[in-house]
């Protein structure tokens, strides 16, 4: 499985691949970041028909993950990609924004993997 | 009395009573009065000099007796007389009684009368006259009874008008007292409303700060919970005597305690910025390097606001000058000016961006120091939709504000004011509809 993860934060990279240091390492999933809505953006652009998750904090300086989600529906891409969006604590107003927009899933940080990895799993 | 000089002066006499108690056609006064008559009177105590004056009291008193309905009769007692050698001088002294009847009754009096009379040209005239009524107060030699009374009168008008002022003067020092303490009760409100302001400057960082923590503090709780795995493998590739995994694994958990280091670090860095903007200014003026101060702040501003809203993006512009001298200055306050301003200048390029949605519009803000021989000015500029001209003495007034109730307190541009005024500074504001703002501080060096 491939998963784009989006989000300004660079640590973020190096916590998601420990985080799935197993997964990476048996090839279970393939792990690509982008440090910006336009990177993403630019990223799957260059896909050819190609399953993607994307996993996108919805704060980021430029672009908001909402805003991105929203140009991924847009793109009416095949196969559909799957979006999963990572807000803050306590922020109900991206949510409802993120689910009206079709966001598959959501998750609030701190981004508990134990609970990613059996989202992900399901998928 | 059996001459004819007696008689005529009898007459002359009784002509008088008879001016002196009824109407008396006055061209036959002269008849009985001489020219140069004098008198006292006991009717509002006249004294009367020459005939003119005379004929005037007694017409002015048959007037007023005419009006006031009154009547006069008197009934005769015998008199006194003398005469001098010459026989052409005489002095009568009469008593009687006299009948004041006015409209409510008849009123008696003892009347009493002196009259001199001179033979001049063959008749009696009268020359000084004399008249009286006793006052009805024994043992009163001095009318000291009238006087008492009057004083009495004047001292109870005293005593009531010195009541009177002093319940005034208490009622106004009781009303002096409400106002002082209403007067207070205001002050302590415009205390804890500046507080309040300072709290909500405060509290719109720290909510954003506190914002902001989450990602530092969620790093370091994730990457110690990864260095606790890391550590459970690590044990295993030990007793496995995999030293090529051991070597990977002992790398990563370095790499991950120095990532937690740094997010920690990273989180102290906020609260302690935080906690330094919230610590009470003692009013000290310190020596401060503004270029620093509008950096910290400058960064401050937008780390808060970012926190609260990462899609909001701007660009940040610098221009220090590198000659600024340290400055004595109460620089929390300073800091807290800039902080008004630079929060002002981002809130006014969001709401740009907001309605242009999505043009080629690039919001900037722009902070600028420039070294003067006396003063240093300080510039903070943004490209957000300006203020019209009409509101841009307003601004500066307590609670102005032209955000939606319950956003701000409407208060820090006139804190702002205040504290730069209290440097001997000002604050100054040039802008344009549709062609963002700039703010000017001009802080004088002292």
């Amino acid at each position: 499985m491939k998963i784009l993860v989006v989000d300004d934060e660079k640590d973020v990279k190096t916590l998601f691949e420990q985080r799935f240091r197993k997964e990476i390492r048996s090839k279970t999933v393939d792990f690509v970041f982008a440090f910006s809505g336009k990177e993403a953006l630019a990223y799957i652009d260059k896909l050819d028909h190609e399953a993607i998750l994307i996993l996108s904090d919805i704060n980021m300086p430029g672009m908001s993950g909402l805003e991105l989600l929203k140009e991924i529906k847009e793109k009416e891409l095949t196969p559909k990609p799957i979006v999963m969006m990572i807000s803050a604590y306590g922020d109900e107003q991206n949510y409802n924004t993120a689910k009206s927009l079709g966001a598959d899933a959501f998750l609030t940080k701190p981004v508990d993997f134990k609970l990613l990895k059996e989202k992900l799993q399901l998928n | 009395m059996k001459s004819e000089k007696d008689q005529l002066l009898q007459k002359a006499q009784e002509e008088i009573l008879r001016i002196f108690t009824s109407e008396y056609p006055s061209e036959k006064m002269p008849d009985f009065i001489s020219k140069e008559v004098s008198g006292f009177g006991t009717t509002k105590d006249e004294r009367i000099k020459g005939f003119k004056n005379f004929r005037e009291v007694l017409e002015l008193q048959y007037q007023q007796s005419k009006e006031a309905g009154i009547e006069v009769s008197y009934k005769k007692k015998p008199f006194k007389y003398w005469k001098d050698e010459s026989g052409d001088l005489a002095l009568l002294v009469n008593e009687f009684d006299l009948f004041v009847k006015n409209p409510e009754g008849t009123d008696k009096l003892d009347f009493r009368l002196s009259s001199l009379f001179q033979w001049i040209d063959d008749s009696w005239k009268l020359i000084h006259w004399h008249g009286s009524t006793p006052v009805n107060v024994v043992r009163d030699a001095w009318h000291l009874t009238e006087w008492q009374k009057k004083n009495k009168e004047l001292q109870e008008k005293v005593e009531e008008q010195t009541k009177d002022l002093t319940l005034k003067n208490y009622q106004l020092q009781k009303a002096k007292e409400q106002i002082e303490e209403a007067l207070r009760e205001l002050k302590e409100a415009q205390e804890q409303l500046i507080q309040s302001e300072k709290m909500a400057s405060l509290g719109e960082l720290t909510a954003g700060i506190a914002h902001e923590i989450q990602n530092p503090l969620n790093f370091v709780n994730n990457f110690s919970e990864v260095n606790t795995e890391l550590l459970d493998e690590l044990k295993e590739e030990i007793e496995t005597g995999n030293i090529e995994e051991v070597n990977a694994l002992v790398k990563d958990i370095i790499e991950n305690e120095e990532k937690i280091n740094f997010h920690g670090k990273r989180a102290d860095a906020i609260v302690k910025g935080m906690l330094e903007h919230s610590r009470s200014s003692n009013g000290q003026k310190v020596p401060t390097d503004i270029n620093s101060l509008a950096d910290e702040y400058l960064r401050l501003s937008y780390h808060g606001l970012r926190a609260k809203d990462k899609t909001f993006n701007a660009t940040l512009e610098t221009d220090f000058d590198q000659n600024l001298p340290i400055i004595n200055v109460v620089s929390q306050d300073i800091g807290r000016v800039i902080l008004n301003l630079i929060t002002n200048a981002f809130h006014s390029i969001r709401d740009r961006k907001n309605n242009l949605n999505g043009s080629e519009f690039n919001p900037t803000v722009k902070i600028s120091t420039k070294n003067f021989e006396e003063y240093v000015e300080i510039i903070v500029s943004d490209n957000g939709n300006g203020i019209p001209e009409s509101i841009q003495q307003k601004i500066f007034q307590p609670f102005f504000t032209t955000k939606p109730t319950g956003q701000g307190t409407g208060l820090g541009l006139s804190l702002s004011y205040d504290i730069i005024r209290s440097h001997g500074g000002k604050i100054q504001v040039e802008s344009g509809v549709g062609s963002g703002a700039d703010f000017k501080l001009i802080i004088p060096k002292n």
